[in-house]
């Protein structure tokens, strides 16, 4: 290995504050309390993430969940797509019957294919979040900013137009971005972006188009990632989130309103086996007075009108 | 490049010296939060890649700093429940971007103990003049924002070059926290000055479990649980060290915090427990045992 230079003993964004200037350096336990509509204590925010990993799928970075195997590789294709066939609506039916929304995060790749999906989240006056055009193409930093750009406009062009909303949030797929994406999504109108997992709270996080959020989406307690990577049993998972939601709620008490954010891949917690620990988990929740299940949209606007 | 580290003597638990801990405590107990700035776009060192994916890598980097913005404050309130205090592996670059963590710090009587200037800055392949540097820097940047000496060493990110251990027994350094071979301190062999290992863990090490291993945060507090018993057990015949070293990151988290106060509920419970620091623990091993297990080991080489 080759000497180091000395540039790497100098340091020049050793400040206070941020090594960059998306969003200000600023602790949770200083921020002011935050009122939930109703007086609620916990803000429930479930996401439901719909992706399409496309049989011919070179992602420029490691995907998880992409097709491990050779072309046709029908294991992973199959697998993946079993979530939008069958688990999506094992997921749905436990929100419906617990009175929980849900914002959806869907690739506009897959929304186009199958307008059925965009039409079941419609029909239950839930919120679309983009989630990038499917899960072969993750945005990153060796990306054009061109590129990019035209990347960004047409999946929310074919979002808004399949589905006649506003799509206010974006989520990257796999919460990869490149140091443009937050410039461009928010520069074709975008209002919080989900990939920075680094806050319990919503904050202001700086654009070339302006001042936008970035919402506490959960990677912590993503299915995929309890489940999948990890190798966690269902048990573990209900324990987790269970868990997560006590802490909370016990905050709230004295702190201000908090949220809890849940993360589901329908190939994950829609499997069969899988579907009664999420309703147990969920139940848990919306037993307890004082749980306000909202979309990201939603808690974004009761955030920002306090702030 | 050697075979073995040449840097301790074999020295079997069935068959040395006696540790006794103050009060008759059969176990010292630390814990060793790893206070961390990770850049978003560091220099490339050889050695190792910061970040796994391209620049930038959203997803290492915030969640990283999820414990600077949150955790922290979570796992402060939790240690100070149950009247256990820090031993901060620190990032010394805290200092300038945080410097309202190191104030809380000093506020509780935390130790600060150094683990590089940021953890995106590894020593591999540095010359020995860099190193240098870099310890004078983490050493004056330690005493300046709080009055203390640097006692302990974790290396930033755990690497090391061949000059470490010996340039840390110069800069005097009382103990590293970079070997696991050991369930009590053990004099490190040095040609300047003198130097223990203090028992900081890789298996009790919340990273290490929770990711590597992949286990849930109930299962991490059995295994910390399971952990102490045995040492506790084990300390009636000699005393022994358990350290729990921490990442505000992941047991700062909302679904981990309860379970890990459960677990200091459970050590402090005990009576024959000493709730320290690594500083302290390395000071009643210089004044109390040092030398006699010293002389122990020259005798087990026929020196």
């Amino acid at each position: 290995m080759t000497a180091l230079p000395d540039d790497y003993l100098k340091y020049p964004k050793r400040g206070h504050g941020m090594d960059h200037d998306r969003y200000a350096w600023s602790m949770l336990k200083d921020r002011p309390a935050v009122t939930w509509p109703n007086g609620a204590r916990v803000a429930l925010w479930v996401v439901t993430q719909l992706q399409w990993f496309p049989l011919d799928m070179k992602p420029a970075i490691p995907v998880p969940g992409s097709m491990a195997r050779p072309y046709p590789d029908y294991w992973d294709y199959t697998l993946r797509d079993y979530g939008n066939r069958i688990g999506v609506f094992r997921i749905f039916k436990v929100l419906d019957k617990l009175g929980i929304k849900s914002s959806v995060a869907i690739n506009s790749a897959l929304a186009e294919r199958h307008p059925y999906l965009v039409e079941a989240v419609n029909a239950r006056h839930w919120e679309l979040i983009a989630n990038g055009l499917d899960m072969g193409h993750p945005h990153h930093g060796g990306m054009e900013r061109d590129e990019e750009a035209a990347l960004i406009k047409g999946v929310l062009e074919s979002l808004r137009g399949l589905s006649g909303q506003k799509v206010r949030g974006w989520l990257s797929p796999v919460r990869s971005e490149s140091m443009n994406t937050p410039d461009l999504v928010a520069a074709e109108g975008i209002e919080y972006l989900c990939d920075w997992a680094n806050d319990d709270l919503p904050y202001a996080f700086e654009t070339a188009s302006g001042t936008i959020h970035n919402m506490p989406h959960t990677m912590e307690l993503d299915d995929q990632q309890i489940l999948i990577a990890l190798r966690h049993t269902e048990g573990e998972y209900v324990g987790q989130l269970k868990d997560q939601f006590d802490r909370l709620y016990e905050e709230a008490a004295t702190a201000g309103g908090r949220i809890m954010a849940i993360n589901l891949n329908p190939w994950v917690t829609g499997q069969a086996y899988r579907i009664k620990a999420l309703e147990e988990a969920l139940a848990y929740m919306m037993g307890r007075d004082g749980v306000w299940s909202a979309t990201g949209g939603e808690i974004l606007d009761a955030f920002t009108a306090q702030a | 490049m050697l075979r073995e580290p040449g840097l301790y003597d074999y020295s079997p638990m069935a068959d040395r010296p006696k540790i006794t801990w103050p009060n008759g405590a059969r176990v010292a107990f630390w814990v060793a939060p790893n206070i961390e700035f990770y850049e978003l776009d560091p220099p490339i060192n050889p050695g190792r890649r910061a970040w796994p994916r391209p620049h930038p890598d959203v997803a290492g980097y915030s969640h990283r700093d999820y414990g600077n913005r949150a955790g922290f404050w979570r796992m402060m309130e939790t240690m100070a429940k149950y009247g256990v205090r820090g031993s901060v592996s620190l990032n010394v670059a805290v200092c300038q971007h945080h410097p309202e963590i190191i104030a809380a710090c000093n506020e509780l009587d935390w130790e600060l103990f150094s683990h590089g200037v940021y953890n995106t800055r590894y020593t591999y392949t540095m010359s020995e003049a860099q190193e240098r540097a870099m310890m004078e820097d983490v050493i004056a940047t330690i005493k300046d924002a709080s009055g203390q000496n640097v006692d302990g060493w974790l290396s930033p990110a755990l690497s090391n070059t061949a000059n470490t251990i010996e340039l840390l027994a110069e800069y005097g350094i009382k103990y590293t926290c970079d070997f696991f071979h050991d369930d009590q301190p053990q004099p490190v062999n040095t040609k300047s000055g003198r130097l223990i290992s203090v028992p900081y863990s890789l298996e009790m090490n919340d990273t290490v479990v929770l990711y590597m291993l992949g286990k849930s945060s109930r299962h991490y507090t059995d295994i910390l649980k399971a952990n102490f018993d045995q040492l506790y057990e084990e300390g009636a015949e000699n005393g022994q060290v358990m350290c729990i070293p921490l990442h505000p990151f992941l047991i700062g988290q909302p679904h981990r915090i309860g379970n890990f106060a459960e677990v200091l509920e459970y050590i402090t419970g005990h009576d024959k427990v000493w709730v320290t620091t690594g500083r302290e623990i390395a000071a009643h091993y210089y004044e109390h045992h040092y030398d006699n297990v010293v002389a122990s080991l020259r005798e087990r080489r026929g020196a």
